[in-house]
């Protein structure tokens, strides 16, 4: 059951993809990308993640896509624009690239080997409920990053408030 | 066996939702029509009772009109995914004890999830219509509704906090324990800050600048008719009672009451929804509407510093007390 719903889950979210950036309607593909967000969804639901689940379509597509959608507003596109290529012949080195990167995957995932177990067992873990179980390791082991990401937002926050302030007649 | 108990279950919570939605837009012409010393409602049945059979009828049979400029595929799903989100939202409420169709333990954030997923079929409804007062009102809603989800999530958190638990169920339970029976007395900041976005999440007045009727003719739903046009009444109505009944379960204790009422164990949930949706009704008898920058201003300036404030003070008599 769960194999069948990754597949699902993996399937889905591939083809969206495909589709979201030949897609010729930028809405168009606003709109696949949250049916995308919620397979994404589904992927942390299968991993007992619900708390990432939820917060998964909180920010991405409750926040982050909704900012896209109004910048497609903003410049208002209703067809995609067509462009000539910013490099000639740069058909073939895109191909070049993709074909080494896809070499260079193909090996990552074929010496794919899993990693050791860590204390929060999926047992725990649906004991504990995932909310509770994240919220203590980021608390206490993983302290330090936390508080790293969250001066870098901080950061963030402090320069948009600098670029979106009014300055001062006169000054 | 218990798949089938599921489907029951969701049948049932869904005719009793659907059921409260046409009454709802009755009661709602009753409560204020008599506020403003009119009769409301009268000719269809004996006080207006057909009135929603009436009108659920008429706008069924009414033709389907299309803009010939509009955006087919998303201007069929906007309505879909507005009604759709609203109806999903319900499923994790708990009426009574024990009765919820997923007791999940993320209630809230599944919530708030299915609630900014709403604001998607506002803003699409709006562009998809491809006409200037559809557009303006629906980048109004959406821009309304991710300001106030943001106080209003915060809101929550003090609740979350005191009852150690994202789980609805839960909630109300640790609310029994607790020694003043309901988060309203030592969490009202939470409950003040809830209650104003909560009318403004849902595109209510004092805060129906969505659809302003004087300005932007009905907003994002201009160009709807008929059944679609149903389908954004019907998600709105259902949105208020998500909300309310949220209300009741983060603040007011859910089917908790000061009796039991034998045979019915949803009593004091429906009265305290009822109460709710009531004052949904008194707000829009009562108050203008406000203006979009006051709206701003009032959502980023007081209600989200009045939230994280509450967070602060509950963390800190929390850690002194507890």
């Amino acid at each position: 059951m769960v194999q069948l719903l990754f597949f699902y889950f993996a399937l889905v979210v591939i083809g969206l993809g495909l589709r979201i950036v030949t897609c010729k309607n930028p809405v168009h593909s606003v709109l696949l990308m949250l049916v995308l967000f919620f397979h994404m969804a589904g992927f942390y639901l299968l991993l007992n993640a619900e708390f990432l689940a939820a917060v998964q379509v909180i920010v991405y597509a409750g926040a982050i896509l909704v900012l896209y959608l109004f910048v497609l507003f903003l410049v208002n596109l209703r067809e995609e624009v067509k462009m000539s290529p910013f490099i000639e012949k740069g058909k073939w080195l895109g191909i070049v690239g993709a074909v080494v990167l896809f070499i260079t995957f193909l090996r990552g995932v074929m010496n794919f080997s899993l990693g050791p177990h860590g204390e929060y067992t999926i047992e725990k873990v649906q004991q504990l409920t995932h909310t509770k179980a994240m919220g203590e390791a980021i608390y206490t082991a993983y302290i330090l990053p936390f508080e790293i990401a969250g001066l870098i937002l901080l950061v963030a926050v402090i320069g948009g408030l600098a670029l979106a302030k009014k300055e001062k007649k006169g000054a | 066996m218990e798949l089938l108990w599921i489907l029951i279950k969701i049948l049932i919570v869904f005719a009793v939702v659907m059921l409260h939605v046409m009454y709802a837009t009755y009661f709602e012409r009753k409560v204020i029509g008599h506020m403003q010393v009119r009769m409301g409602p009268m000719r269809v049945g004996p006080h207006g009772i057909l009135q929603p059979i009436a009108d659920g009828l008429k706008l069924f049979f009414k033709e389907d009109i299309m803009p010939t400029v509009a955006d087919k595929k998303v201007f069929y799903a906007a309505p879909l995914i507005c009604l759709i989100s609203a109806l999903s939202a319900v499923a994790v409420i708990p009426f009574f004890e024990g009765f919820a169709i997923a007791n999940i333990n993320i209630g809230i954030l599944y919530i708030f999830a299915m609630s900014s997923l709403a604001s998607y079929g506002v803003v699409l409804a709006g562009w998809s219509s491809n006409s200037k007062y559809s557009f303006l009102g629906g980048l109004r809603s959406s821009a309304q509704v991710i300001s106030y989800e943001i106080a209003m999530g915060l809101s929550l958190v003090g609740v979350m906090m005191l009852s150690g638990s994202l789980n609805l169920t839960d909630i109300v339970h640790a609310q029994m324990k607790s020694p003043f029976k309901i988060y309203l007395i030592p969490q009202i900041i939470g409950f003040f800050v809830f209650v104003i976005a909560m009318f403004a999440e849902t595109n209510r007045t004092p805060f129906d600048l969505p659809e302003a009727e004087s300005e932007l003719v009905a907003g994002y739903c201009t160009e709807y008719s008929g059944m679609r046009f149903a389908l954004f009444f019907m998600a709105e109505y259902i949105g208020m009672i998500v909300m309310s009944c949220l209300a009741v379960v983060c603040f007011l204790g859910g089917w908790s009451g000061p009796f039991d009422v034998p045979g019915i164990p949803f009593f004091w949930f429906l009265i305290k929804v009822y109460f709710f949706i009531f004052v949904y009704y008194w707000v829009r008898a009562t108050l203008p509407r406000y203006r979009y920058d006051q709206l701003m201003a009032l959502g980023w300036k007081v209600l989200i510093p009045l939230a994280l404030f509450n967070i602060v003070l509950t963390g800190t008599i929390k850690s002194m007390f507890g």
